[in-house]
């Protein structure tokens, strides 16, 4: 029997406000233990949650990024279950009234776009740390995470594949972090995602029982447990089973997924409106201040690129993934002048330079595009010095390794470079002359075989020439010369 | 200084006293320590008294006082329900979970009397975590009624309530979920405020039921309530449910609480609802007997009396019994044995830690509202229990709103009774929710509503009239309370000493 993959995915962005969602402590990973938790995050008896005004702007602005609606009125509930890095005893959260209701995200997978259709987001406070090594059979607990501010993001069960579950949440991650709501460090957990897994007969119009895979911290362990689980429930109800609703935790050590607790001892969570928190109230003035501060978003940046600047769906893809490639590209298209004079070509060229070059030399020093050691500045004066013609495409690639390895920055890098290292391109009719008389002279099998049609010829001789030149001769120029020459074009 | 000095002083003379530099604060502070400990063995109002603490801030007070620097409280000192925390006091809240908990914060309310210059005599015994109405649930023993000690004080603020009435302290604060600040006031002869909700910081106060929780204070009188609301109200942005209003003098209409007033009639039109409800089977025929001698009080200094009616009144006993121990089954969980309070000596687990912490370190009355609260928010119960309580509760409320078209207040007895004897509600913990049938509505509606002694029953016991204004009318209400003691003296009536 075939079967089709049916999947949602809950994500939990940690929200990168400076203090926590109902208290005034800091949220700074990586703190000795205890040492962010204040007399709320501990749940000393008395005190009272007030709620951080950033993390409810920072929902905000996913609803409007998504095209959610922003509830003008949501609820604060209290999820209420026993476990000691969970200090009251119940977790605030939303619960029947979240924040943002719907929306939609577009994905891209090799079968090409598609959009996964958003259920909620919600607010809520995170916990704090169990920690079972180190203490002799006892457990520590740490609280500095407790009351971290979390958006929950519920998708629809619209994913069919793990590529796809894998596409949203990358896709999700980028606009997380292109909004500028959460920092996107999946290593320190602020970004984790839970998959609901379900499988179900090709043509089916019913979901099948779904499982809840927990604990997923990385885009390739994300993948690798739906593959197993998908391979594992297909294989329980081919042999007679069913499947149970549960919820699993990956090990990603054994690369397999397995029972963590079962619908049946699931908690009642008894959740009821939080007495301590007047129901959240947005207004339509906050709203708009949000969407008016909203930076442009990738889709729009993308459509732009490719309608008003003419690259292709490709680059207009790739100089979209993340906001700080976005910006360094327009910065750096703004200093070559590309809006002033339509000339497509520079933006070409710019695109090319920045998913090329600079992404091939970011990648592998493993540094992000905001602390590039070359600044947009610096490749525009660089690709300002290809565009006239003063250096070759060789030259720039050397010239860029320099300036990458801090011999030069600013925007007269190039220059600087180009004189210090004598990399000035010939032009000059007369010197590339008499380099491509010698150059005839010596080849003369290479110029017959060119004047017999053979443009492969034509290759040869101006390679040779620009050896001959060490390199500063004008390619272009030099071809110009030789197919006078060979031919016996009159000069221009 | 004789101590009689003390009994029924008010906080003016109190602090015209030390003005006047007749007495010093750190004198007056060892006469009230003495009484205390004279008494406190059989009343047992206070559960925390820490002299080498009251003393330092009484000596502080005298340094700002001979600087000049004299507010109304500056010097006095006030005794505090041990539901507040407070920094380096023991803050039990009547509980065996809390026995060992220091503060280590003031809650918002002692921060207010702190910069007040008000020094903090002692905290006060309350039923556990404020559950109960006789004061009889605390792990630290029952209060005593000191008009008779075989008699329970009301609850659950019955510490403050007696530490007022024996003139242990000038003035006491307390809190009021359902009644626990005028109850006991009733029951004991003072009079206690409870003010619209949201006009005093919950913040440090340890939460029973956060919707409806309120502090508020005990004195001696209508004037001495009006004093202590001027500290204790005001807003505090760490409680989201703290009302963001301009700060009022709660003294501001104690001569003239009507603008209709004349000189003869200091209540001219002012039109006092009375509720059908309110005077029928149930009420003890000597409390009604004070309750209407003191109307006619009222009406002798101009006030009509209006008839109105409550129709969802019934009901706010068993909503209250939902919703108070809903939000008290979440609010207790934070009492786990794991970051502080009590923990059982003896576990074999997490688990197991957790149920024999919270079955060691809880009474019956608050395990019984926890499991009650449980249930009530249980999966299958929440519309049936917690949400149709919500409802009748927006009926309550509304059935106010309809009846403050008819009068400017209502007034009623605070309890049905007079005081009980200890012992006879314990086994009958329904009939003890059905005596908070006068008070507990105004907690579900969020109304301001206070006791004030009208008077004595059965057994010579004090008899409270309870009236209930519409929001932020509290200083209108203290105003009509004043002019009612202008002309009454059951606010001046104190218990023989005992022994």
């Amino acid at each position: 029997m075939e079967w089709e993959t049916v999947i949602g995915l809950e994500t939990h962005t940690q929200l990168s406000t400076q203090s926590k969602i109902f208290s005034g402590a800091s949220t700074h990973f990586g703190q000795p233990p205890n040492t962010q938790a204040s007399a709320v995050d501990v749940a000393l008896p008395g005190v009272l949650p007030v709620a951080n005004r950033g993390a409810v702007e920072r929902a905000i602005r996913l609803g409007l990024a998504v095209g959610g609606t922003i509830n003008r009125r949501s609820i604060f509930a209290r999820k209420n279950y026993f476990y000691p890095d969970l200090p009251k005893g119940y977790q605030i959260s939303q619960h029947e009234i979240p924040i943002v209701s719907g929306g939609t995200l577009h994905i891209t997978t090799t079968a090409g776009e598609k959009i996964v259709r958003l259920t909620r987001a919600h607010l809520e406070e995170d916990a704090g740390k169990s920690l079972h090594e180190d203490f002799h059979g006892m457990s520590g607990i740490d609280l500095n995470r407790a009351g971290t501010p979390l958006l929950e993001i519920v998708s629809e069960p619209d994913m069919r594949s793990a590529e796809e579950a894998v596409a949203y949440a990358k896709a999700l991650h980028a606009l997380v972090r292109w909004i500028d709501i959460c920092d996107g460090n999946l290593q320190e957990g602020s970004f984790r995602c839970d998959a609901n897994v379900s499988v179900r007969p090709m043509g089916s119009a019913t979901l099948g029982t779904r499982c809840e895979i927990k604990n997923l911290n990385s885009f390739r362990f994300l993948e690798r447990a739906i593959d197993y689980e998908v391979r594992r429930q297909i294989a329980l109800i081919e042999d007679g089973g069913r499947v149970v609703q549960e919820t699993r935790l990956y090990d990603a050590d054994r690369d397999e997924t397995r029972s963590m607790r079962s619908k049946e001892d699931a908690h009642d969570y008894r959740y009821f409106p939080d007495p301590d928190l007047p129901p959240l109230c947005v207004d339509d003035a906050w709203i708009n201040a949000v969407q008016t501060a909203m930076p442009e978003l990738p889709e729009a940046k993308r459509a732009r690129y490719e309608g008003s600047l003419g690259l292709s769906s490709y680059d207009a893809a790739t100089l979209t993934q993340s906001r700080d490639m976005a910006l360094y590209f327009e910065a750096l298209i703004e200093r070559l002048a590309v809006a002033r004079t339509a000339h497509l070509a520079r933006a070409k060229l710019a695109a090319n330079w920045v998913t090329g070059e600079l992404a091939g030399a970011l990648n592998k020093a493993d540094v992000d595009i905001q602390h590039s050691p070359v600044g947009s500045d610096a490749l525009a004066g660089l690709l300002e010095r290809i565009e006239d013609g003063t250096i070759s495409t060789k030259a720039a690639k050397d010239l860029f390794d320099a300036m990458w390895n801090g011999e030069a920055t600013g925007p007269d890098a190039a220059d600087q470079l180009i004189e210090k290292k004598s990399l000035r391109q010939i032009s000059d009719a007369g010197a590339l002359e008499a380099i491509v008389d010698h150059v005839l002279a010596s080849n003369a099998p290479q110029a017959a075989e060119f004047k017999a049609g053979k443009e492969k010829a034509l290759n040869y001789l101006v390679g040779q020439a620009m050896k001959a030149s060490k390199g500063k001769g004008n390619p272009a120029a030099i071809a110009e010369i030789l197919k006078r020459k060979v031919m016996g074009q009159a000069p221009p | 200084m004789k101590d009689d000095y003390l009994t029924g002083a008010t906080l003016t003379e109190l602090s015209s006293a030390l003005a006047a530099k007749k007495i010093s604060s750190v004198e007056l502070i060892k006469a009230y320590l003495n009484r205390i400990a004279a008494v406190n063995q059989t009343l047992n109002a206070f559960i925390t008294v820490d002299p080498a603490q009251s003393l330092a801030q009484a000596r502080a007070a005298d340094a700002r006082i001979a600087r000049g620097e004299l507010g109304p409280l500056t010097g006095i000192p006030i005794a505090h329900k041990d539901i507040f925390v407070a920094r380096g006091w023991p803050s039990t809240c009547g509980s065996q979970m809390l026995a060992n908990f220091v503060g280590p914060y003031d809650a918002h309310v002692i921060d207010r009397f702190n910069a007040a210059g008000a020094v903090n005599l002692g905290k006060t015994n309350m039923d556990e975590f404020a559950m109960g109405s006789t004061s009889e649930s605390s792990w630290y023993g029952p209060v005593r009624n000191p008009w008779h000690t075989d008699h329970v004080a009301g609850g659950s603020s019955g510490g403050s309530a007696v530490a007022v009435a024996a003139s242990l302290a000038p003035a006491a604060t307390g809190s009021d979920t359902g009644g626990s600040v005028r109850q006991p006031a009733a029951l004991t002869g003072t009079c206690g405020l409870k003010p619209t909700y949201g006009v005093v910081s919950r913040y440090g106060m340890v939460a029973y039921a956060s919707s409806l929780d309120q502090g508020g204070p005990f004195a001696c009188s209508a004037a001495d309530l009006a004093v202590m609301m001027n500290v204790m109200a005001g807003f505090d942005a760490r409680d989201s449910t703290s009302l963001d209003r301009p700060p009022e003098d709660y003294s501001r209409s104690l001569g003239a609480p009507v603008a209709t007033a004349t000189a003869k009639q200091p209540l001219a039109g002012l039109r006092i609802g009375i509720a059908r409800e309110h005077f029928g089977p149930g009420l003890d025929a000597d409390v009604e007997a004070a309750i209407r001698a003191a109307l006619d009080a009222l009406t002798a200094l101009g006030a009509r009396l209006v008839d109105i009616s409550l129709p969802t009144s019934p009901m706010s006993v068993p909503a209250y019994y939902v919703i108070a121990p809903a939000e008290a089954s979440s609010n207790l969980s934070r009492f786990d044995g794991v970051r502080y309070g009590y923990r059982a000596p003896e576990y074999t687990d997490l688990r197991d830690m957790y149920c024999k912490t919270r079955a060691q370190g809880f009474g019956p009355e608050v395990k019984r509202r926890i499991l009650i609260g449980t249930y009530v928010l249980s999966h299958g119960y929440y519309d049936a229990y917690y949400l149709k309580a919500q409802k009748v509760r927006r009926l309550i409320a509304d059935d106010f709103t309809q009846a403050f078209k008819a009068c400017d207040v209502i007034a009623s007895p605070a309890a049905p009774t007079v005081a009980c004897r200890l012992g006879a509600m314990t086994a009958d913990p329904v009939q003890m929710y059905l005596n908070d049938i006068y008070t507990v509505p105004a907690n579900l509606a969020g109304l301001p509503a206070m006791s004030i002694p009208c008077g004595f029953g059965n057994r010579g016991l004090p008899v409270g009239l309870h009236v209930v204004g519409n929001y932020f009318s509290e200083a209108q209400m203290l105003g009509v309370a004043h002019q009612f003691q202008g002309v009454t003296d059951w606010h001046r009536k104190k218990p023989e000493e005992v022994a």
